[in-house]
C-alpha cells in the first residue's frame, strides 16, 4: 500500500512537471491548426508583406506589414528609452547605492512591476497624451512615441532586477582585482563588473524587451491603433496584439478574419520565442 | 481513489456547460455598445416589473453580439447594423435562425470640438474627410490644421454603418475605406473624450453619447439640401440624413420568455425608454 501511494504522488507530480511543456505543445498546436487555415486563402507572403489591413471588407484586405512595423518601432523605442535608464538603475543598485536607499530602489522597482498594465495605459492616457501632443505640437497625442514611453516603464522592472542579480553573481574577488590594481570605482564598474556580467545584461535586456512586444492594453489605449506604415515615431500606429485584442470578439468563428488574427497570433509566437531564445542562450554562455 | 476523482470529473464536466448556458428565467443580452445604455434600461425596468426573471445585458459590439448569437451563447443579439449573409450563412450551418427585430432608430452625430469653427458639412464633404482625400481644416474653411480622424473599432455597427453610408454613400460596388491613418479607438466615451480635448479630430457616434463638450456637425445630403442636425425630430421626419435602425437578432421567432421581453421593448412603455436614453423610438 505505502509503495503503491508513493507511486502515486512521484506520478501526480511527474504529471505538474510536464503540465507546462503539455500546455506550451497544446496552445501552439491550437494556434498552428487555426492560424495555417488562413493560408489557404491567402499566401503568406501577402499576408506578411501586405501593406493594408482591412479586415471586415469585401474581399478582406489582410496584409500585417503595417502592425509588424508597428509592434517593432512602439518596442524599438520603448528599448531605447528603458535599457540606458534600467541598465544604469542596476549598476546603482548593486554598486553604488547605499545599504538603505539600495532597499529603498528594489521595493519601488517591485511596485513598478506590480502596477497592472491598464492602470497605465490609463495613466498614459490622461497625462502622457496630452504632454506629448503639446510638447511636439502634433494634431494628436495617440502615437507610437506615447506608447514606447508607458511600456519602458514596464520593461524596466524586468532589465533592472535581472540585471542587477547578474551583477550580483560576478565573483568577489574580480572586484577586489580590479581596486586593488588601482583602478577607481568607476573604472571597476565599467571595465570589469560590466563586462563580466555582460551575458546577465544582455539576457536581462531580451526578456524586458519580451515584455514589451507582448504587451495588449497600454499600447491599445495609448497608440491610436492606426494600420498604417510607420514613417515616425510621432504617428499612430497599431500593434500585433492590439489588433488581436479589438478584433478577436467580432471575428466569427471559421471566418478568414478569425483565422487571419490566429495567424497574427503565430507570428507573434515566434517573435517572442526568438527574443526568449535568445536571453536563454545569453544566460547559459554566462553559466 | 480514482474512481472518486473521475466521477467528479464527469459531474463537473456535465454540470459546467449546464450552469453556463441559460436558466429557465434568465435571458442573455449581447451586442452592439451604442445600444447598451437602451439595453440596460429596458432590462432594469423590465427586471422591476417582474422581479423572478433575471436579464443580463453586455456590450462589446454589434459584431461581438451576432457571433455569440451564432455561437449560441446569448440569446438576443443588439445590433446597429443588418447581419451579414455571411453572418447568416454561418448561423445556418451551425442551426441558428437569425431573426430580425427593428427595434429603435438612432441618429449618427459627427462631432468636432467646439472650438473648431466648421459646422456643417454635406455627406460627400464627410467621405472625403473619413477616406483622407481632404487632409487639412482648411479647405474646410476653418483652421490650418491636419485633420485627425477617430473611428471605431471593426467590431462596431456603427463603423460598418458609417463606412457603407457615409463612405461608400450605400453604394454596394464602391470600394472605398476609412484612411489608414484613421485612429481606431475603441469605444464611443472614448471619441467623446478625444473630441472633447482635441481641436483638430472629427469622429461619429450615436447622438446619445453628444454632450455639451462636443459640436455635432450639421449635415445635408448634397450641396442643394438643407443641413441639418442631429436630433431626435429630424431623425423622426427623416430629414437627418445618417440614421439607421438598431436591431434586436434572436434565434428563430422570439418564444418564451425572449418574446415577453421583445414585446416589452416593443411596447409603449419600452420606446419610452427609447426615447430616454436619447434614441428614436420605431412605434408610436
Amino acid at each position: 500500500m505505502r509503495k503503491f501511494k508513493e507511486f502515486i504522488i512521484e506520478k501526480l507530480i511527474f504529471i505538474c512537471g510536464i503540465a507546462s511543456i503539455l500546455f506550451v505543445a497544446l496552445i501552439f498546436l491550437f494556434l498552428l491548426k487555426e492560424g495555417l487555415a488562413l493560408f489557404k486563402i491567402i499566401s503568406p507572403s501577402a499576408f506578411l508583406l501586405g501593406k493594408s489591413w482591412y479586415p471586415i471588407s469585401e474581399p478582406a484586405q489582410l496584409g500585417i506589414l503595417p502592425l509588424i512595423l508597428g509592434s517593432l518601432i512602439v518596442t524599438l523605442g520603448a528599448a531605447i528609452i528603458s535599457i540606458p535608464i534600467g541598465v544604469g538603475c542596476a549598476i546603482y543598485i548593486a554598486e553604488v547605492a547605499p545599504a538603505k536607499t539600495k532597499e529603498v530602489l528594489k521595493a519601488g522597482i517591485e511596485l513598478l512591476a506590480a502596477i497592472p498594465s491598464v492602470v497605465l495605459g490609463f495613466v498614459g492616457m490622461v497625462t502622457l497624451v496630452p504632454l506629448v501632443k503639446t510638447l511636439f505640437k502634433l494634431p494628436t497625442g495617440l502615437t507610437a512615441l506615447s506608447g514606447s514611453i508607458m511600456l519602458a516603464f514596464m520593461a524596466m522592472p524586468t532589465i533592472v532586477s535581472i540585471a542587477e542579480d547578474a551583477l550580483y553573481s560576478v565573483p568577489k574577488n574580480y572586484k577586489e582585482g580590479a581596486l586593488a590594481l588601482g583602478a577607481t570605482h568607476w573604472q571597476t564598474i565599467w571595465r570589469v563588473m560590466l563586462p563580466a556580467a555582460s551575458s546577465g545584461i544582455l539576457a536581462a535586456i531580451m526578456l524586458g524587451i519580451g515584455r514589451v512586444i507582448g504587451e495588449t492594453m497600454a499600447v491599445m489605449m495609448i497608440t491610436g491603433n492606426a494600420a498604417v506604415m510607420p514613417n515616425s515615431i510621432l504617428q499612430p500606429i497599431r500593434t500585433l496584439t492590439a489588433t488581436i485584442a479589438a478584433e478577436m470578439g467580432e471575428a466569427v468563428v471559421g471566418s478568414e478574419h478569425y483565422f487571419a488574427l490566429f495567424a497574427i497570433g503565430i507570428v507573434l509566437f515566434f517573435i517572442s520565442f526568438i527574443i526568449n531564445v535568445t536571453a536563454d542562450l545569453f544566460l547559459h554562455k554566462k553559466q | 481513489m480514482f474512481k472518486k476523482i473521475l466521477f467528479f470529473l464527469t459531474i463537473f464536466a456535465f454540470a459546467l456547460p449546464a450552469y453556463a448556458g441559460s436558466k429557465d428565467n434568465s435571458i442573455q443580452i449581447k451586442g452592439s455598445d451604442t445600444m447598451v445604455n437602451l439595453g440596460q434600461s429596458w432590462a432594469e425596468v423590465y427586471m422591476e416589473k417582474n422581479p423572478t426573471e433575471f436579464i443580463a445585458v453586455t456590450g462589446g459590439g454589434s459584431g461581438t453580439g451576432l457571433s455569440s448569437l451564432i455561437s449560441g451563447t446569448c440569446d438576443i443579439a443588439m445590433s446597429s447594423r443588418n447581419i451579414k449573409d455571411k453572418e447568416i450563412a454561418i448561423a445556418k450551418q451551425k442551426g441558428i435562425n437569425p431573426y430580425e427585430i427593428k427595434a429603435a432608430l438612432d441618429g449618427l452625430a459627427v462631432v468636432v470640438n467646439p472650438k473648431n469653427p466648421v459646422s456643417k458639412l454635406t455627406i460627400g464633404q464627410l467621405a472625403q474627410i473619413f477616406t483622407g482625400k481632404i487632409k487639412n481644416w482648411k479647405d474646410l474653411g476653418g483652421i490650418d490644421s491636419k485633420i485627425v480622424i477617430l473611428s471605431r473599432e471593426v467590431n462596431s455597427g456603427t463603423h460598418v454603418y458609417f463606412k457603407e453610408h457615409v463612405l461608400r454613400n450605400n453604394d454596394p460596388n464602391s470600394k472605398e475605406e476609412f484612411a489608414p491613418g484613421a485612429l481606431m479607438l475603441s469605444s464611443s466615451q472614448a471619441i467623446a473624450d478625444e473630441v472633447a480635448g482635441n481641436i483638430s479630430v472629427i469622429g461619429y457616434y450615436g447622438m446619445g453619447y453628444i454632450s455639451t463638450k462636443q459640436k455635432p456637425i450639421m449635415v445635408a445630403k448634397d450641396e442643394k439640401s438643407v443641413y441639418e442636425a442631429p436630433t431626435i425630430e429630424n431623425v423622426i421626419n427623416g430629414k437627418y440624413p445618417i440614421s439607421r435602425p438598431l436591431f434586436l437578432y434572436t434565434n428563430g421567432e422570439p418564444k418564451g420568455l425572449v418574446k415577453k421581453f421583445v414585446d416589452f421593448c416593443l411596447s409603449k412603455e419600452g420606446q419610452d425608454i427609447v426615447l430616454k436614453t436619447d434614441f428614436v423610438p420605431v412605434v408610436k
